[in-house]
């Protein structure tokens, strides 16, 4: 950046944001390479129960729906976020980012509730193959947003004390798309994992 | 109403659309969840609308949340997503296939044998 001063600010510094996008863009498709890897030790492994339960009987679906609808209207209050943002309305941005946040942490809640109680009724990752394979793709996902609402609270944080700046936008950017990327893995999750189970397939 | 937060899309961010976005997500969900728990039809045609529904969802979000396919040319993004497509479509779909064929050829299970001979000595 220091070669560059002198010249255009505002414009630099657009390109330089549009350049960190993009960046983050080809990470977030790598990332989906990662579960794209997960989805296929699933869907090799799923089967293998060694006698224990199968999703059929671990899954209960009334529950995951609403794990489901958390999730995803966390991701529209997190769009909410962007567009307030772009209104330069701190106060807004803070609220739904505050609402996003309880709502993310309200899906991280119930995943981990879920898993605790499969974990106390024997049926943990040791129990079969297709268990080791549900517990690394649903909690890979699960880590993922954790590091999200870490980022998210960080954010928040920064733009109290820094206001709306070109670095605390970037940064909302950046987490926004994280973050509905998320939901868009969890689409699959939620499909794949639980209303295939659910069919007993 | 500075729209420099989308300076890199041809449109600044609109509320409408996240909220068609939105609703069109649940809508999804619910109809896929429906059919799950009231569903009448045979596994294999539950099982192929499932997947129809996830994809059509993937397509819903990737364009009114993370507006792909919004970008001013060069689209970057779009080649990227075309590319993560690929190499998950060989990714995944290889490894299925390699697999299923390995577990068939390997015959994994007793019972497989067992079942596999007695079919065998029927002949």
């Amino acid at each position: 950046m220091s070669e560059v001063t002198t010249l255009d600010m505002p414009r630099l510094e657009a390109q330089a944001t549009e350049k960190t996008v993009l960046g983050f863009w080809a990470y977030l498709m790598t990332d989906c390479v990662l579960f794209a890897s997960l989805f296929a030790v699933y869907a090799v492994l799923h089967g293998n129960t060694f006698g224990g339960p199968g999703g059929r009987e671990l899954f209960k679906l009334p529950y995951v729906l609403i794990e489901t609808m958390a999730l995803l209207t966390s991701s529209f209050t997190c769009g909410l976020a962007m567009v307030a943002a772009q209104k330069r309305d701190r106060s807004q941005v803070l609220l739904w980012l505050g609402i996003t946040f309880l709502l993310g942490l309200t899906f991280l809640g119930l995943e981990l509730s879920e898993f605790h109680k499969m974990a106390i009724e024997g049926n943990s990752w040791r129990r079969s193959g297709f268990l080791s394979s549900y517990f690394t793709l649903v909690g890979t996902h699960g880590l993922h947003i954790t590091f999200g609402l870490i980022w998210m609270a960080v954010t928040s944080v920064f733009m109290m004390k820094r206001g709306l700046t070109e670095g605390t936008l970037k940064r909302l950017t950046l987490l926004s798309l994280f973050w509905h990327f998320l939901d868009i893995v969890w689409i699959f999750i939620f499909t794949i994992v639980y209303l295939f189970g659910g069919v007993g397939i | 109403m500075s729209p420099k937060v989308s300076e890199h899309n041809a449109h600044p961010l609109s509320l409408g659309r996240y909220i068609v976005g939105f609703l069109g997500s649940i809508t999804l969900t619910l109809t896929a969840y429906v059919l799950v728990t009231h569903g009448g039809t045979s596994r294999g045609v539950l099982m192929g609308v499932l997947a129809v529904l996830a994809v059509i969802q993937f397509v819903v979000q990737m364009v009114f949340f993370l507006h792909v396919g919004d970008e001013r040319k060069p689209r970057w993004k779009l080649l990227i997503m075309w590319m993560m497509l690929g190499v998950i479509l060989i990714l995944v779909g290889g490894s299925i296939w390699i697999m299923n064929n390995l577990n068939y050829r390997m015959m994994d299970s007793p019972q497989q044998i067992q079942k596999y001979l007695k079919s065998q000595d029927d002949l």
